[in-house]
């Protein structure tokens, strides 16, 4: 049994937002990058517990991005897999990144590909599906558990007002969210074993991108909290109901 | 050309959400000058010749039993089939979880960029530049599509849907449906509440309200209002909700008209997930929380005073 677990990094989750060069690019002075939380603690963990349970499942780490990936890759790593693969590119456009992994993933013939539920920079959503179609493979979105039984996945998804939970035979792509696995912290054992671990990196495939990023916007700032006092709610009832229209 | 609308169900029943589609598209097609078309997958018990109300000319169906429930796998070939015989330039998904599922599929079968979570109708003065929300709802990219073929999904709760007269002729396209690979084994849903992600308003409490004992208060003034209730992260974590209501960066993003805080701070990752609403109501005792910036009416004041009267003062304004 073979898993890739797609890790991307994005911005800590408290980084200043700001742009820069006329507002086309993202200001990354002075943030720290950190991997993408949906892809630490909900795919990479849960992917990390299965190899946990079966000793013989190969575990490998996919990511698209350039030198400055290879931190974030190697903390990656310090929570878990056995080598990871870097694939040395950067682009914004979610088709060429699914096509990059979806070409690591065909070579590596992989039972089992886990994305992230969604980046929290760029909030696409669509990698995941983008490699599944790629590999014309099933596709589960929005996991909130994960379970193999010999070569059939049970997993619980999020529909609206609740889960489902659907059996489907691998090889098999799913996007992971809250549930799938809780947070772990990387030990010290974790992280010497980083250090020695393979960190392969190799060259995109010639792809076009069908996106661009022309610019970025700022949401115009909040006029200000209109305060009520608490002896007087039925002020903000009648503030809710004539001047927000909202009840 | 023509624009195809993707209209999502459940169970035979239209969603909530595609109607807001179903007017983005229409409203789009109107902009390009052409043609908005629509395509139901599976058996919908609605009178399909009904969606002429949101400006819709003809209505596409694809009846197989494969796809009575969500494949991504079959959607997608069904849904790009559709497009490619219907000569379809723009699709539009809702980005519901559904959508979630089968926009990014559909885009890499007919190598169609891409745009999902848009807030807004594309600019086509000069190309095609779509606006979406971006680092959870802290900024707005603007994301020009290059290729033919152009896929949008919709944010939900962020274009109104608006009804005008008229009815739709409805035909049948002949595509070939692959069985699905997918067994559903069961599906639990909470009855009787308003599922999170498609309420117009959301009463949400935090670590303020002390212990699971206490939402009586939140879900009756949620009652009152048809609304949907909500939790921050540390209250699901401890298990004082279930975790389906934890909203945030981590949690499920929100959009609704009115969204009330109780007894939440406002840390920067739990507005990531609701600062899209259109209105927001904070109350905390505390008049440094970092909410209050963010919100439009607000209470300086103990949740277990306000919230009662809230209930109470909205009954009457109700005549409930
Ligand atoms: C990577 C990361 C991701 C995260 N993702 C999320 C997420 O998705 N969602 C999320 O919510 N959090 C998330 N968090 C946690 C977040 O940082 C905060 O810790 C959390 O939102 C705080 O929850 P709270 O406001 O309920 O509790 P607290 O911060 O403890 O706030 C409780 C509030 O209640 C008020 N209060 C107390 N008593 C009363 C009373 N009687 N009446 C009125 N008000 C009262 C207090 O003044 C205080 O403001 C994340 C954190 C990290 C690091
Ligand atoms: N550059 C990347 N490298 C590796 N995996 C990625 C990359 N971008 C996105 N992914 C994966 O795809 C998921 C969804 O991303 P997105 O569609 O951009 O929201 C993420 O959670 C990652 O698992």
């Amino acid at each position: 049994m073979k898993i890739l677990v797609c890790i991307s990094k994005t911005p800590d989750t408290t980084s200043k937002i700001a742009f820069k060069e006329g507002n086309t690019k993202f200001d990354d002075n002075g943030v720290q990058w950190i991997i993408n939380p949906y892809d630490e603690w909900y795919s990479l963990v849960r992917a990390i517990e299965l190899k946990e349970k079966d000793a013989s499942i190969v575990l490998h780490l996919v990511t698209v991005g350039l030198a400055d990936c290879d931190p974030v890759i190697r903390k990656a790593l310090a929570l878990g897999g056995d080598e990871a693969i870097r694939i040395n590119t950067d682009s914004s456009d979610s088709y060429y990144i699914a096509a990059q992994i979806a070409e690591v993933a065909k070579q590596g013939n992989y039972d089992l590909v886990l994305t992230g539920k969604e980046t929290i920079d760029y909030n696409g959503s669509s990698v995941g599906a983008m490699v599944a179609e790629l590999l014309d493979i099933p596709y589960i979105s929005l996991a909130t558990k994960l379970e193999l039984n010999g070569s059939t996945a049970i997993i619980n998804r999020e529909i609206e007002g609740g889960e489902e939970v659907n059996e489907v035979i691998l090889p098999l792509a799913v996007s992971c969210q809250k549930g799938v696995a809780e947070q772990r912290i990387p030990n010290m054992r974790g992280i010497m074993a980083a250090r020695t671990k393979p960190l392969k990196v190799v060259e995109p495939v010639q792809i076009n991108e069908l996106t661009s990023i022309t610019g970025f916007e700022l949401p115009p700032a909040k006029a200000g909290v209109k305060l009520v006092a608490p002896d007087n709610v039925a002020e903000l009832v009648r503030l809710l109901h004539e001047e927000a229209k909202a009840i | 050309m023509s624009v195809l609308i993707f209209v999502d169900q459940a169970e035979g029943q239209i969603k909530k959400s595609s109607y807001e589609v179903l007017t983005y598209g229409a409203a789009l097609a109107a902009q390009l000058g052409t043609q908005a078309q629509a395509l139901v997958l599976g058996t919908v018990k609605d009178d399909l010749s009904t969606l002429g109300k949101y400006g819709i000319s003809k209505v596409f169906t694809i009846n197989n039993t494969s796809l009575d429930h969500l494949d991504a796998q079959v959607y997608a070939r069904a849904i790009a089939d559709a497009a490619t015989i219907t000569q379809a330039t723009v699709i539009v998904i809702s980005h519901n979880q559904t959508g979630k599922a089968v926009a990014g599929r559909v885009a890499a079968r007919l190598k169609a960029g891409l745009v999902t979570g848009a807030i807004a109708l594309p600019d086509t003065t000069n190309g095609f530049v779509v606006k979406k929300s971006v680092f959870s709802g802290k900024a707005y990219a603007n994301v020009s599509i290059k290729s033919t073929v152009k896929i949008i999904s919709l944010n939900p709760n962020s274009f109104h849907t608006k009804t005008v007269d008229g009815t739709a002729s409805i035909e049948a396209l002949p595509v070939n449906v692959d069985a699905s690979k997918v067994k559903t084994v069961a599906v639990n849903k909470v009855s009787g509440e308003v599922p999170l992600t498609e309420a117009e308003i959301v009463v949400s409490g935090g670590r303020g309200l002390k212990g699971p004992e206490n939402w009586g208060m939140i879900e009756d003034l949620a009652h009152v209002l048809h609304a949907a209730t909500a939790c921050s992260r540390p209250v699901a974590d401890a298990h004082w909700r279930p975790h389906h209501e934890h909203v945030g960066q981590t949690g499920v993003q929100i959009a609704p008209n009115l969204y009330f805080a109780i007894g939440i701070s406002g840390a920067i990752q739990h507005l990531a997930g609701v600062n899209r609403s259109k209105v927001i109501v904070v109350i905390n005792k505390d008049p440094e929380a970092p909410f209050f910036k963010a919100a439009d009416y607000g209470i300086v004041g103990d949740a277990f005073e306000v919230v009662p009267q809230l209930t109470a003062e909205i009954k009457k304004l109700k005549g409930l």
